[in-house]
């Protein structure tokens, strides 16, 4: 077979089960106590500091991480339901979901000891929020494009350039950004990036809010002015960043937030059919739930891989390229069946506001991350043929 | 993909290797792989894998079972091996010892129905029964004024209308007209049609992830081998493109497929979660067989067009397994139905039951 593609059936162990009662409870009374509303995904204020320490002193941040960091040594399996629990209420995880999920694994890895003992068990409390550095104005899917310079100076690199499209920078306290630390060379055009902790908030660095098709500003422009970062922030190899950034893209690419994005435009539209629907409403919400339900076997099935240890590189971009594709697709499936939806239908106002919103959202969604191009260039080296 | 780890598996990907090559068999015009290939599958005891020894099986369990169903899928095997494990395991659950030979199951579509009279006898006209021409016993559920039977019934008691699916395969009209059945016995209790749909549904959600598996290893294998514009065209970025599109639809079907065969060997009962896992494997291999299945054919272009080739055992035989066992449409129309039930705030806690 030329491709060794897999996806094991996984079952969730019955400790998941148990965990996922709690975070439904959690997340109830967060929502009882009105921290937020599951049926607004359009919330403007998507920063809830507060929530975010909430979570973490429930020991759901950092889950898998040892515990002399302030993690819980749990499974990948358990992060994973805590994970999807939040994204399918909508909670507003910005504040701590790329630490949790990115930044954190990163310092794990890479980062000296103190580093870590500073860090790590700041994020686990939920008190710190991470952006990450990647895109620039001439350097997007082309990360190895990358032109920000970091040139060394006594003590440290003194940064120059700007990145763009930095989701959360505006609230930011660190980044964890690719910086050029030398020119490429002629045998590998990958070479020369370095990744750096950039403590945010500092002298050098200035954040520019931009506005987003959705009406939000969550993205911003980070110029960066001889900002200083001491040696000891410097994460990994010098110029070897493009041997690093490869294995953290299974985790990156194949969790429930790659699919579930959109998702509350379905469970309003099974309330506003209700129980008895007609044909044409029964046929789209049943393909649509199947499709669903495929996707989220497959993503717990990338999970229980990553449990045990394999590095599902391919798999992952798969579950990203159908997901995204899918939770795009999602709000104008649910808009063709929500046309007959009763007048009366009691929740038809909540329908058409998320509907408004979820199509606005729908065109970021195969571009952030690593666009569907990319996704689809790294299956496509997997089957062999590049 | 192929990843053989049990024995039940080992030993039929062994046959249809030997025995059920896609060229060979596509070379022979007169049929004559059939014969050898079923003596070889019924010598190894795989027909009736799901048939426990006392009732004249080889007592494999239900994972086995679907693992080989998966295999044969790779294989696009077209002699009755699906069909008799299908039927002996209906007969299994009205513990009737299965018969040697070729059987198939009645009916095969969730709207067809067989009757049972207040005189034992059995009454009705199922259609697109696969193989229901070359099986020597019928496996047939039927509905009478006490419930549900499992009923063994002699082929030649039936009338068959002959067709073709588009897979080139018997997929055939049964009429039963009075017929005494040679055994029968009630159902188990919750053990309905729809059972048996479910379970013929992931049966064939196994066989159309097995095709497009091996659809994407020969689209992948042959545009690494044909050159076009002076480059092979797996270099060209567009084709790359379809390729990865395919991989993530057999991805998605072998997913569906395995999730399911796997919730129900290991159900209690046939509940909503395991209608959800059965119901979305039909429907999702389904879609993946029309969309995977076309971009193996794009990929081919013309030589993948014709009879010599052997990509339409696959593709098309995928396309003809959407219809048995109820269409994509069907068991959407069903499952949508039964979410919209629950209700909405009922859908997430059954999407994450498992």
């Amino acid at each position: 077979m030329t491709a060794a593609l897999r996806f094991d059936p996984i079952r969730l162990p019955e400790k998941c089960e148990q965990l996922r009662k709690e975070v439904r409870a959690f997340l109830a009374e967060e929502i009882a106590a009105g921290t937020f509303d599951p049926h607004k995904p359009n919330r403007e204020d998507t920063d809830a500091p507060e929530f975010s320490r909430r979570v973490g002193a429930k020991g759901w941040l950092g889950m898998t991480w040892p515990k002399k960091y302030g993690g819980q040594e749990r499974s990948f399996l358990e992060r994973y339901v805590v994970t999807e629990e939040m994204r399918v209420a909508n909670a507003p995880t910005r504040r701590f979901f790329v630490a949790d999920r990115q930044s954190g694994p990163v310092l794990l890895k890479y980062a000296p000891e103190n580093i870590k003992m500073d860090i790590l068990p700041r994020i686990c409390r939920g008190e710190i929020c991470f952006a990450i550095g990647m895109s620039e104005p001439n350097s997007g899917s082309d990360l190895f494009a990358a032109k920000t310079r970091a040139t060394k100076t006594n003590g440290g690199y003194l940064i120059n350039g700007t990145k763009i499209w930095t989701s959360s920078a505006h609230i930011a306290d660190y980044m964890i950004a690719i910086f050029r630390t030398s020119p490429p060379t002629k045998e590998n055009r990958r070479h020369g990036l370095t990744q750096f902790l950039v403590k945010m908030k500092q002298p050098g660095i200035k954040v520019n809010p931009i506005g987003q098709i959705t009406g939000q500003y969550e993205f911003n422009e980070v110029v960066f002015t001889d900002h200083f970062i001491p040696d000891d922030h410097v994460l990994g190899e010098i110029d070897g960043a493009w041997k690093q950034a490869t294995s953290e893209l299974a985790y990156e690419r194949s969790g429930p937030e790659r699919f579930l994005e959109t998702y509350y435009v379905l469970t309003e539209l099974v309330r506003a059919v209700g129980p008895n629907p007609d044909t044409r409403s029964a046929e789209g919400i049943g393909r649509l739930v199947a499709q669903l339900h495929t996707m989220r076997r497959m993503s717990v099935s990338v999970a229980g891989m990553l449990e045990a240890g394999k590095e599902p590189v391919v798999e992952a971009s798969i579950v990203k390229d159908i997901g995204t594709v899918w939770e795009q697709q999602l709000p104008h499936r649910v808009r063709d069946l929500a046309a007959f939806v009763e007048e009366t239908a009691t929740n038809r106002e909540t329908l058409e506001r998320q509907l408004d919103f979820a199509i606005k959202t729908a065109p970021k969604l195969t571009i952030q991350g690593g666009t569907t191009e990319v996704l689809r260039g790294i299956i496509a080296r997997g089957l062999g043929l590049r | 993909m192929a990843e053989s780890d049990n024995i039940v598996v080992e030993t039929a990907e062994k046959i249809f290797a030997d025995l059920a090559d896609p060229q060979t068999i596509n070379n022979d015009k007169k049929g004559s792989w059939q014969a050898p290939l079923w003596q070889a599958l019924s010598e190894a005891g795989l027909p009736l894998s799901w048939v426990s020894d006392d009732l004249g099986g080889s007592g494999a369990s239900l994972a086995d079972g679907f693992a080989l169903l998966n295999a044969a899928g790779r294989f696009a095997v077209a002699v009755p091996l699906a069909e008799t494990m299908l039927a002996g395991w209906l007969l299994a659950q009205g513990r009737i010892a299965s018969p040697e030979g070729e059987m198939t199951v009645l009916p095969a579509s969730p709207r067809d129905r067989i009757s049972l009279d207040a005189d034992g006898a059995l009454s009705g006209r199922v259609r697109g029964v696969p193989f229901g021409k070359t099986a020597k016993h019928f496996a047939v559920l039927a509905h009478g004024k006490d419930g549900v039977s499992i009923a063994l019934v002699d082929a030649a008691k039936a009338r068959i209308e002959a067709g073709l699916n588009v897979g080139y395969d018997h997929s055939d009209t049964v009429t039963l007209d009075k017929v005494q059945p040679i055994t029968i016995k009630p159902a188990p209790k919750g053990f309905d049609q729809t059972t048996l749909m479910l379970m013929g549904g992931v049966s064939r959600s196994l066989q159309i992830a097995g095709a497009l598996e091996s659809m994407l290893d020969i689209s992948v294998r042959y545009s690494n081998e044909r050159v076009a514009f002076e480059k092979k065209i797996s270099k060209f970025q567009a084709v790359q493109h379809n390729l990865a599109r395919l991989a993530g639809e057999s991805a998605a079907a072998l997913a569906a497929a395995t999730s399911a065969a796997d919730a129900i060997a290991n159900a209690r009962s046939f509940n909503d979660e395991v209608y959800l896992e059965a119901a979305s494997a039909k429907i999702r291999c389904a879609e993946a067989a029309e969309k995977g299945g076309g971009i193996a054919h794009q990929v081919h272009g013309a030589i993948g067009f014709t009879m010599e080739h052997i990509l339409h055992r696959y593709s098309l035989r995928a396309l003809a397994w959407r219809d048995d066992f109820g269409s994509e449409s069907y068991w959407a129309v069903e499952l949508g139905k039964l979410v919209a039930n629950r209700g909405a705030d009922e859908l997430w806690p059954l999407v994450a039951s498992r």
